[in-house]
């Protein structure tokens, strides 16, 4: 079958249907200035969740590279960081443009925001590093050494600097219109989804990132 | 009769407050006119156009995998 281990592809696909669906139809309780862009919650929030998700399991291949000098967990590592990224910069732009709607412009200096993209920076670097090393091994015992690090200073970064002042973020500081959306319960039943479906997209691109480099390593090999 | 008199002023002074408290505004119009469905129709279809295009790109990398092992 050319569809080998694709179940949980299906899942994605149905859980990111249900998503859109249930997101756009579904009830949501009324707040003042969210209004109906309380729904990014289905979109925007799941692409950090995914980003962390992926970087949180790329960071994991790099300590298993460490132990064990398996190729696979190097390429692993940074394909799952390629990915992590764009799910964070598409989290970072849409966070802008919800910005724009409800605290009044895309970039207010907000502490959530600058540290996020403080974060972006740092993953970045991660990326200049692999490319200026040219031995495979090399570059891979660095670059792992460096993505734990990047991913141990992402945490306090996105969830405990934000929350030690005021913020206009959820969950951060203090917040105008979104004190309690974590206790609607018709929304839970589209984020929780929506969060795994939208992860497992990102897990997706990274299986197919991780097959191409293999193919292009063999090609090289030859 | 003083008592029903303020009872019917009580009545119609509150009346426009009861008629309006309209809570947030949401697209209640949008909904009523099944436009809502105009955008849930155009999401899905990027959605799902995404879909086939991955799973198009999967038989092609598949196919790829098949060659280079062949070899």
């Amino acid at each position: 079958m050319v569809l080998k281990g694709f179940w949980w592809k299906i899942l994605c696909m149905a859980l990111l249907s249900y998503t859109i669906l249930a997101g756009f139809l579904g009830v949501v309780p009324r707040r003042f200035i969210l209004n109906e862009s309380i729904r990014n919650l289905y979109f925007h929030v799941p692409m950090w969740f995914g980003m962390i998700f992926l970087l949180l399991a790329s960071s994991v291949a790099s300590i298993l590279y460490l132990k064990k000098g398996k190729n696979r967990h190097d390429r692993f590592a940074s394909q799952a960081a390629n990915t992590g990224i764009v799910f964070g910069i598409l989290g970072l732009v849409t966070g802008m443009v919800w910005a724009k709607y409800t605290w009044g412009s895309y970039w207010s200096g907000d502490p959530k925001q600058n540290a996020s993209a403080i974060g972006m920076l740092i993953y970045l670097a991660y990326f200049v590093l692999r490319g200026s090393l040219e031995d495979p091994q090399k570059k891979a015992r660095i670059s792992a050494v460096y993505n734990i690090f990047a991913f141990a200073m992402l945490i306090p970064l996105l969830f405990i600097l934000p929350r030690l002042t005021d913020s206009l973020h959820p969950g951060n500081g203090g917040n105008p219109g979104f004190n309690s959306y974590d206790l609607d319960s018709n929304m839970r039943k589209v984020f929780y989804p929506a969060v795994v479906g939208w992860t497992l997209l990102g897990f997706w691109i990274t299986d197919i990132r991780i097959r191409i480099s293999k193919i292009e390593e063999a090609l090289d090999y030859e | 009769m003083n008592r029903v008199l303020h009872f019917v002023w009580f009545v119609l002074l509150s009346w426009p407050l009861a008629a309006q408290d309209p809570g947030a505004e949401m697209a209640d119009v949008l909904r009523s006119n099944g436009k809502i469905f105009t955008v849930v129709a155009v999401v899905g279809i990027v959605l799902v156009g995404l879909f086939v295009y991955l799973f198009f790109t999967e038989r092609r990398l598949a196919k790829l995998e098949n060659r280079l092992k062949n070899k």
